[in-house]
């Protein structure tokens, strides 16, 4: 086992634990730092398999933004703090079982099935393939997703202003 | 030489009457309403009366032989070549005397109405109700189908049904409507299933081909028809006794006449034309409609058709002799003249001498639809007088009614078959029929001829004669003119409508043949009668205690024909108590349980798994994401395990 | 070489991703649910991305749907804080069992 192998289940082992903590913790805000751990160790798993401006993108949206976003929302709407109500047992029990089963299933298909890659040259996943690739236009582009997502965008950030908007007073 | 148009015209005008008088009579014609009804009925009955002129002394007879004429044939609903229900117009001797009497008695009931319905609430719609039964009975008598013979058939039920029902506000007339409906319901099950015996046999269901093909020994259908088929009878047979049976029910023969004295629950008027003179005699025509059959191909059936009437005949008889209430006496009269109609047909051959019963069945026919419309107006007329149906409340009206007296008196003598009068021929032809054929039932009709002039002058005495009626309050007269004329014209009919040579005109196969009337015969019928009418004299001419002595002296028997037999208990009994619990109570416990019980179980158990599945509805996110992650699994498991593409 | 493979990955993100099944089917606070969300996007990313590693490393589809996904949870995060804060606004409560509304 290498220091590398080491990491790398240091690395997952963290991701999950926090992951985990994070959806069965009972105080909410304590819950969104377990997230930020998590989204955190996922950045390092990308650190890890060399895909540095994944990394890169996954803490600046997911942990500068995203977070950010739910730890204001909270704020927004709980009292910090306090605890959250418990959940029904009967609920915790059917949801384990549904996801112990689920998860079972799927672990059996990922290891029964064989993976067959290319054997052709890679492309170094760094800032500047990326950003031709994303702003081109040639068959390997990805201009064209790239604006509907802008699209999309702009449309969420209009849609949350309508939405969140404090309605006027009615007559 | 027919005309379709005025043929037509016959049943169709009081089909007119009834639609406006019907849709309008209640709010626009009011009390015009009789006017219109009468003033329809009197043009029927002018062409009616026509046409019998036409059809007998014109154009009917050819080579020396009254001809069928199918006047009027409209195909109206073809099942195959050949078997169709047609609906036409057939002029025979039979149905152009039924055309005469249908319409003459019913016109005298319409003008008789004007005075004795005067002042009903309802009076349009009895008129209405008048003129559908008046068109019923004349489509019925002219059919040329015997399914069209059936569709009528059943609208004279009907039109029965409302009349008896007339005062609904009678919980009797109610009940009696309806037990006048179920029962002949019940007999024309029978008449239904004999139509389609008789025409399955012989591929048709028109009057004519079917005679024709049923009474040819060599016809391939007549040797298929008298195959035994059930019980070891022939389907021939089994088919013209089921007719008979609707026959009988209709014209309230023994056992199914427990109809015919409830029956009387209608107004006076409607029991003269429906009850006595028209009506009823529809199982005798439907009989004489299909003489030819019964009399060629089926003795056997004819024999049942011979007993059934007289029996009725004697047992109606002695019934009447006991009732008290006045219409139920005419009713049980009407009943056992009927049956004598019945048991002429039945001993009667079929052509020339032999057709002797057949002759004498129609003529008896006529004559009876006149005196006893005559006696029942007369009854009606003395009802409206006291107000009231029992004979104890009468006595002495001869000289408040004196030409209801007299009508009345020619109509008694007329049935009681003393010469001159109508009755005394067709009666006379009768028992010559029955002795030629069969001694019993001439010895049958003979005890019941002396019987029935026993209890209509009974009916007669103790009506106008016996103790003095003490009028309680205000009487008006007789009831005026439009009530007087029927009576009189009536009377005129009973008293001459023997002299009509019937055999000249009305036999069973359409030959004339002369009839000569033996006096040494007659002695015996005669005699009979005139001693009933001294018994009756002698018990209640004047008030005495002889017919209570008698009575009391044979009480079990006279209890017994009081309640008329216990006919109605024993239906009772059968119905109520064996039907209705042995099938009755099962059906409708299988009827409740299982038939609707599935159809509940059904309702209640989509309802219980709509309720269920209305709950995974919950508006509960988590569930159906729930939902969705168990979908999404069971899908995999599906494709992946179970659906393995090979 | 190390004796990490595509397999290890997987299963990471198999766990992730149920973790975060667990949370949104247990969770009654809507913005747990969000957060269970994110944990699953984030599983389906790493999944990308080890394919895009292992399988298919002549090509870059893998990592720029990464990327749109990215952008994409960003926009669902913003629009479900929205309709939370709404919600919380009409209901008082942001609790997913009393917003039942639509049933029946």
């Amino acid at each position: 086992m290498t220091a590398q192998d080491i990491i790398f289940y240091l690395l997952a082992a963290f991701t999950l634990v926090t992951g985990f903590l994070a959806v069965t913790t009972t105080k909410i805000f304590r819950s969104a730092i377990f997230l930020l751990f998590s989204l955190i160790g996922i950045a390092g798993i990308y650190f890890w398999l060399e895909y540095e401006f994944i990394a890169a993108v996954q803490i600046i949206v997911y942990v500068g933004g995203i977070v950010v976003l739910i730890i204001f929302s909270i704020f927004l709407t709980q009292e910090a703090g306090s605890n959250l109500p418990d959940t029904a047992l009967s609920k915790k029990i059917t949801g384990g079982l549904a996801v112990v089963f689920g998860f079972g299933f799927t672990l059996l298909q990922v290891l029964q099935h064989k993976f067959i890659g290319t054997t052709e040259q890679g492309i170094e996943p760094n800032v500047a393939n990326i950003g031709n690739r994303m702003l081109g236009v040639n068959e390997f582009g990805y201009s064209l997703p790239f604006e509907v997502v802008s699209i999309l965008l702009l449309a969420a950030m209009v849609g949350c202003i309508v939405i969140a908007l404090k309605k006027p007073a009615e007559k | 030489m027919f005309e379709k148009l005025s043929l037509s015209l016959i049943p169709l005008l009081p089909l007119l009457s009834f639609l406006l008088l019907g849709l309008f009579g209640r709010k626009v014609f009011k009390n015009f309403s009789g006017i219109i009804g009468t003033g329809a009925l009197l043009a029927s009955a002018g062409l009616s009366l026509s046409t019998a002129y036409n059809y007998f002394f014109v154009s009917g007879k050819v080579d020396g032989v009254y001809q069928k004429i199918t006047a009027l044939k409209i195909t109206w609903l073809e099942f195959s070549p050949g078997v169709s229900i047609d609906i036409g117009i057939l002029l025979d001797p039979i149905s152009v005397m039924m055309l005469v009497v249908v319409t003459f008695v019913s016109l005298m009931v319409h003008i008789y109405s004007l005075g004795y319905m005067k002042g009903e609430e309802r009076f349009s719609t009895y008129y209405a109700f008048l003129g559908l039964f008046t068109f019923s009975m004349l489509g019925l008598v002219m059919s040329s189908n015997i399914f069209q013979i059936y569709i009528f058939w059943e609208l004279v039920g009907v039109s029965s049904f409302l009349l008896i029902g007339y005062y609904f506000d009678k919980p009797s007339a109610v009940a009696a409507a309806k037990k006048a409906f179920i029962v002949t319901r019940f007999a024309d099950l029978g008449f239904l299933i004999g139509i389609l015996v008789l025409s399955f046999n012989a591929h048709t269901l028109d009057f004519e081909t079917l005679i024709q093909r049923l009474t040819d020994p060599n016809s391939e259908y007549m040797r298929s028809a008298i195959a035994p088929a059930f019980l070891g009878l022939s389907s021939l047979t089994w088919g013209l006794v089921l007719v008979f049976i609707g026959g009988a029910g209709k014209s309230a023969m023994f056992p199914l006449h427990i109809w015919l004295p409830d029956a009387m629950e209608g107004p006076t008027p409607v029991s003269a034309l429906i009850h006595a003179a028209t009506m009823v005699v529809a199982g005798v025509f439907l009989v004489g409609r299909l003489f030819p059959i019964f009399a060629i191909s089926c003795p056997g059936a004819l024999e049942l058709v011979a007993y059934t009437g007289a029996f009725s005949a004697l047992f109606a008889a002695i019934i009447a002799c006991t009732q008290t209430d006045i219409k139920r006496v005419l009713a049980y009269s009407t009943m056992s003249q009927i049956g004598y109609m019945m048991f002429a047909l039945g001993v009667s051959g079929y052509g020339n001498e032999d057709g002797l019963g057949y002759m004498a069945s129609m003529f008896h026919l006529f004559t009876h639809a006149m005196f006893k419309a005559l006696l029942f107006l007369g009854a009606g007329a003395v009802i409206h007088f006291v107000h009231s149906n029992e004979m104890n409340d009468m006595g002495g009206l001869r000289k408040h009614m004196p030409i209801t007296h007299i009508t009345f008196l020619i109509a008694c003598l007329a049935i009681a078959g003393v010469p001159p009068l109508a009755g005394f021929f067709s009666k006379e032809e009768i028992l010559l029929a029955a002795f030629h054929h069969n001694k019993l039932i001439y010895g049958i009709a003979l005890i019941t001829s002396g019987i029935t002039a026993f209890y209509m002058f009974r009916l007669y005495f103790t009506i106008f004669w016996g103790k003095e009626f003490h009028s309680h309050g205000e009487h008006h007269g007789e009831g005026g003119v439009v009530m007087m004329l029927p009576l009189i014209l009536l009377s005129l009919g009973a008293a001459f409508a023997g002299f009509i040579p019937f055999s000249q005109l009305v036999t069973s196969d359409g030959k004339p043949f002369e009839t000569v009337l033996h006096l040494g015969f007659s002695i015996a019928p005669v005699l009979l009668g005139l001693t009933g009418i001294f018994i009756a004299l002698r018990f209640y001419k004047t008030q005495n205690d002889l017919s209570e002595k008698i009575s009391s002296s044979l009480s079990g028997f006279y209890k017994s024909a009081y309640h008329k037999f216990y006919i109605d208990e024993v239906y009772l009994f059968i119905t109520h108590k064996v039907i209705f619990n042995l099938l009755g109570k099962p059906a409708a416990w299988f009827d409740k349980t299982i038939v609707d019980g599935f159809i509940n179980r059904l309702g209640s158990s989509s309802e219980k798994i709509s309720e269920e599945t209305k709950t995974l509805q919950s508006g509960q996110v988590q569930q159906y994401a729930a939902y969705f992650l168990a979908g999404a699994i069971g899908l995999g498991i599906i494709f992946i395990y179970v659906l393995t593409l090979k | 070489m190390t004796g990490i493979g595509l397999s290890h990955i997987l299963v990471v993100s198999i766990a992730l991703f149920f973790i975060g099944v667990y949370g949104f089917l247990t969770r009654r606070n809507m913005i747990m649910m969000l957060m269970s969300i994110e944990l699953i996007l984030n599983s389906v990313n790493l999944n990308f991305i080890a394919f895009n590693k292992y399988l298919w490393a002549n090509k870059m589809d893998g990592l720029f749907f990464t990327i749109f996904i990215i952008a994409i949870a960003a926009a669902e995060a913003a629009v479900a804080i929205a309709i939370i804060i709404n919600l919380y606004r009409s209901h008082k409560s942001i609790d997913v069992e009393d917003a039942s509304d639509l049933k029946f």
